[in-house]
């Protein structure tokens, strides 16, 4: 899993993790694809679109070491360099948070491009954690991204949700508007996947949830308890032990940059036949 | 063992208690001042570059602040990066 690349990462790529509906786990798959992507050697930087609402500085544990924000940054009062967090984990991880109080309108497109364009001089990866929403926060979050991360609940208001970010990944960026430009690169990470739901029928299955979005799959991560324990200490839950769902992360990390990882579902320890056999009949 | 759904005994270390530790340190700064760092510190900083420039010739990212809120008390912890100490005596 820690293996070298030997591909040269690229400089600068910026991945926005977006998602329309809210609660869905954008801000957890943030903050454990960038710790991943840190973890294996690459200089990554997470940055919080949230604004007013920011909650990746509480995710990532560095809430009380936040002075300078990514807003204050867009209105000349820091510098970037001020405004960075490094991790004190991972050496290769910094955070840019958000302001807790400003309004979403303080981020201008203008702003967002100077400050993505002074990163990309010095991160290879650049992930950006949007609100909910289809708004302006959200729109900034995706407008100058190379590739986005679809997080995606196996839920019909979810992928309906889904559905419309894709749209607007496809019409509403630079890459869009840009003539000749590539496309924005965009990949469905499923999460909050529940097998025991799934076979029962409550729950949409991957296949179902493909076949609608028709975009290729990044992972699946299943429901886990070990989401909540990394998220009370403050630690991305691919750096907090083992779990499913810190190998969930693992993998869809190694297929965002590119090697050949087969899919798999992992799950939650699933209950026994006999007991999901008794828990229905109660 | 509890019956009724608490117990009384001392908590355990838990990711809980973890939770609610960061959540009581961080929500009495939001609510003192809005916001954990405060407004002060851009206007801070520069009046610290001012008062430098007195005495040394300091660029203006040679100065960097850092602040940590704990529990009882906050520190704010402010590097400034000197010239050597030749153009500083000069
Ligand atoms: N795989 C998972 N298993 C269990 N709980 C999860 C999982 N992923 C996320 N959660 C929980 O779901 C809640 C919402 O997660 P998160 O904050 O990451 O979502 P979000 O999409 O960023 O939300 P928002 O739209 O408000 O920004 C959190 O309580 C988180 O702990
Ligand atoms: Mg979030």
């Amino acid at each position: 899993m820690t293996t070298q690349l030997t591909e040269e990462p690229p400089k600068g790529k910026v991945i926005v993790i977006t998602s329309g509906k809210g609660g869905v786990g954008k801000t957890t798959s943030a903050a454990a694809i960038s710790a991943g992507l840190a973890k294996r050697g690459h200089k990554t930087v997470v940055i919080d679109f949230d604004v007013g609402l920011r909650n990746l500085d509480m995710t990532m544990g560095c809430e009380r070491r936040v002075v300078f924000d990514f807003i204050n940054v867009i209105q000349g009062d820091a510098r970037l360099k001020q405004a960075l967090i490094r991790d004190k984990r991972i050496d290769t991880l910094s955070i840019l948070p958000t302001s807790q109080t400003r309004d979403k309108d303080a981020l201008t497109k203008e702003g967002v491009e100077k400050v993505l364009d002074e990163l990309k001089t010095e991160f290879d990866y650049i992930i950006c954690d949007s609100p909910a929403g289809i708004e302006r926060g959200a729109q900034m979050a995706m407008y100058f991204a190379d590739e986005a991360v679809v997080v995606t609940n196996p839920e019909v208001s979810s992928v309906r949700d889904s559905d419309r970010v894709l749209g607007l990944l496809s019409s509403q960026t630079r890459r869009a508007e840009t003539e000749g430009a590539d496309p924005i690169k965009a990949q469905v990470l499923l999460t909050r996947h529940d097998s025991a739901r799934i076979d029962t029928g409550e729950m949409m299955t991957v296949e179902d949830v493909l076949e609608i979005l028709a975009v290729p799959l990044l992972g699946i991560v299943p429901e886990s308890k070990a989401v909540l324990r990394a998220s009370n200490v403050g630690t991305p839950v691919i750096l907090d032990g083992p779990s499913n769902a810190a190998a969930a992360y693992e993998d869809a990390v190694a297929r965002l940059i590119g090697e050949e990882v087969e899919m798999r579902v992992l799950a939650e320890r699933r209950p026994n036949l006999f007991h999901r056999l008794l828990g229905r009949t109660a | 063992m509890s019956f009724f759904g608490f117990s009384l005994k001392s908590r355990r270390p838990s990711s809980a208690q973890t939770a609610k530790d960061r959540l009581q340190v961080l929500l009495a700064h939001e609510r003192r001042g809005g916001s954990p760092s405060p407004d002060y510190l851009p206007q801070l900083q520069s009046d610290i570059i001012a008062v430098i420039r007195k005495y040394v010739t300091v660029e203006d990212d040679g100065v960097d602040i850092r602040m940590e809120n704990g529990q009882e008390v906050s520190s704010l912890e402010i590097n400034i990066e000197l010239p050597s100490r030749t153009t500083a005596a000069g």
